[in-house]
């Protein structure tokens, strides 16, 4: 009893009240202001560039996870211990690591940096930097939630398709995806909420040249350095909505899967 | 069809899971795979259905007489009932069913109805008829046996490999379908290999029964065969009760049941409980002495625990009810005991 108020009061601390804060910074002009930081051009030139990246990189994720959640799940092969550790990596690693060595490979100075120059492909303060900054960073999400599931559920259902005259493709779309649909679901929601909101490597590999190479985080970066701190809740705000949204939808996954089992 | 697996060979890493395994089932026959956990049974009954695959080079699976060790799972036409059902858990009963069906190539595949008329028929022949709506998660063990057993049946396969079918199952229904297997086997007689731990379900059902030990074939026979005239002490042990005795003296009364245990007398000697007879000792006669330690009267049979006065062996014996009452026995009387029936092994194939 104790222990859950102190749990309680700690959420409301650290949690509730600086999200709040966040909207009621947002409005403190009023509504009007608020629409005008958010619908003026380097605002939603950052909006686009963050939509495109997520369009880019979710379903690269969803696949590649998917794939090596299977992988991982379903089959023993050389090396999976060793798979399994890297798609841990991207949570080990700082993003901000994972700018530089991206900078390191693909920049001006980098290895591959001159060639790149000399066929005029752009990586590094571009569109292309980003995507894969923030491919990186969210690598582990759908993989790692598929993962333990897959596990859980074992290869019989698999096995009994396969014998039934199911060949690979058909047991997948037919027993093994409406198996995983809730948890893949979730991994592409938690996968979204992180490619939105990536701070770190994208800020190494971007440049932030405004208008330009500024996502949504970015773009509150830049604003709040310029002391412009209404704007930058107000696009701040944008992305506290997606988290409520996220967990949102995480509560009613919990609630349907909890349902049907 | 029958099937025949000859010289199969299967290691997981170091470990041998079958170590040279034989089996031949005639067509048509129900067969029982006997043996305690671990001693390969399912990997047997995988290589067979072609989920798994034996050791490059190591042996042949013939259906029919027709090789069919390369060839993948789907294309063998087994009907295969996996331990734990493994029913596809997001469809419905006669989506399980169906599913077979479904996944056919577009002009092997029957029309809507032709699906709907075969599971229909299918579980009207395993009694499931008013279930087909419900999802796997609300049915009871033996309704997801069935139901498995129904999806197997639904590609009209050529065998049926069942995975220890009433593994999952409570005792009483477990009997019940073991019956129910019998009599539908009876009615299909489609060739079956059936996986089990369970002893007395094996000698209950099957036609023949192999019984499995450590990746290897112990015996095989059909059910009275393993039971009155077990090849190794294992099968003997496995196959119920047993009392292993080793005692010289107990070669006198061994003379008399001519198991050629004189030639042996120091080797193992094995008794079923009920093959020993038990005499009051004041009756006099040719029996070895031993002292009632301990009755147990409960259930159809009694068991009563001895101890042999010479070599103070304990040994178990199981005689009716009437019997005991008969002989009238308390904890601490004297008795005589002779053995009606008893095996010596070679020693060196002593576990
Ligand atoms: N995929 C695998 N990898 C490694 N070892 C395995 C694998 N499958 C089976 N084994 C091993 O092979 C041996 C035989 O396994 P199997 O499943 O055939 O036994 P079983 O007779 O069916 O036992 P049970 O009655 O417990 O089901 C076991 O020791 C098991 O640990
Ligand atoms: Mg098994």
């Amino acid at each position: 009893m104790l222990l859950t108020a102190v749990a309680l009061l700690f959420l409301a601390f650290f949690l509730v009240l600086p999200l709040a804060a966040v909207f009621i910074q947002a409005f403190e002009k009023g509504a009007g202001y608020f629409l005008k930081s958010v619908l003026e051009p380097d605002a939603l030139s950052a909006i686009r560039l963050t939509l495109l990246t997520v369009a880019i990189v979710v379903p690269a994720n969803v696949v590649f996870g998917v794939a090596a959640a299977w992988a991982i799940a379903k089959f023993s092969f050389r090396g999976k211990s060793i798979l399994t550790t890297l798609i841990d990596l991207p949570f080990a690693v700082s993003p901000v690591i994972a700018g530089l060595v991206y900078v390191l490979v693909f920049g001006a100075q980098g290895w591959f940096g001159p060639w790149l120059i000399a066929h005029n492909v752009r990586i590094i303060f571009a569109v292309p930097g980003i995507v894969l900054a923030t491919a990186f960073v969210t690598f582990p999400f759908v993989a790692r939630e598929l993962i333990p599931l897959m596990q859980a559920q074992g290869t019989d259902e698999e096995c009994s398709a396969v014998a039934l005259g199911a060949n690979g493709w058909q047991t997948f779309w037919r027993v093994t995806l409406p198996n995983i649909r809730w948890g893949l679901f979730y991994g592409v929601i938690l996968c979204n909420a992180r490619a939105m909101g990536e701070f770190g490597a994208v800020s190494v590999v971007s440049g932030h040249i405004r208008g330009e190479t500024n996502t949504m985080p970015l773009h509150v970066e830049v604003l709040y350095n310029d002391y412009n701190i209404v704007a930058a809740f107000a696009v701040a705000s944008l992305l506290a909505l997606l988290a409520l949204a996220t967990l949102a939808i995480r509560t009613a996954i919990e609630w349907r899967t909890e349902g049907s089992a | 069809m029958s099937i025949e697996a000859h010289g199969i060979t299967k290691a997981f890493g170091a470990f041998a899971a079958l170590n040279g395994v034989d089996v031949n089932v005639p067509k048509g026959k129900l067969v029982a795979l006997l043996g305690p956990s671990g001693s390969g049974k399912t990997t047997l009954l995988r290589i067979i259905a072609g989920l798994e695959f034996p050791d490059p080079g190591s042996g042949r699976v013939l259906f029919h007489g027709e090789d069919v060790t390369d060839l993948p799972a789907g294309k063998r036409r087994v009907g295969f009932v996996f331990q734990h059902y493994a029913l596809f858990r997001h469809m419905t009963v006669f989506e399980n069913v169906a599913f077979g069906l479904r996944v056919r190539r577009h002009r092997d595949r029957p029309s809507r109805e032709g699906i709907a008329e075969r599971v229909h028929h299918l579980l009207q022949l395993v009694q499931l008829e008013g279930l087909a709506g419900r999802y796997p998660s609300q049915l009871s063990g033996g309704q997801r046996q069935r139901v498995a057993l129904a999806r197997a049946l639904a590609v009209e396969p050529k065998v049926l490999l069942l995975d220890e079918p009433f593994g999952a199952l409570d005792a009483r229904v477990r009997k019940d379908l073991r019956r129910w297997l019998r009599r539908f086997h009876d009615e299909i007689h489609i060739t079956t290999i059936f996986v089990t731990h369970d002893q007395e379900e094996a000698l209950e059902i099957a036609d023949q029964v192999v019984i499995m030990n450590q990746g290897r074939v112990e015996q095989v026979g059909t059910p009275q065969e393993v039971y009155d005239r077990p090849a190794t002490p294992f099968v003997y042990q496995f196959l119920g009760n047993v009392n292993v005795l080793r005692a010289p003296a107990l070669a006198v009364a061994l003379a008399q049941t001519g198991h050629g245990a004189e030639q042996n007398p120091d080797g193992l000697i094995y008794v079923r409980p009920h093959d020993i007879e038990l005499t009051p000792h004041d009756a006099g006669g040719d029996g070895l002495s031993a002292v009632v330690r301990h009755i147990h009267a409960a259930g159809p049979q009694a068991r009563v625990l001895l101890e042999q006065i010479q070599s103070r062996e304990h040994v178990e014996v199981e005689i009716s009810r009437s019997e005991l009452s008969d002989l009238g026995l308390k904890v601490n009387d004297l008795v005589r005991i002779r053995l009606r029936m008893a095996h010596s092994f070679e020693e060196d194939y002593a576990i």
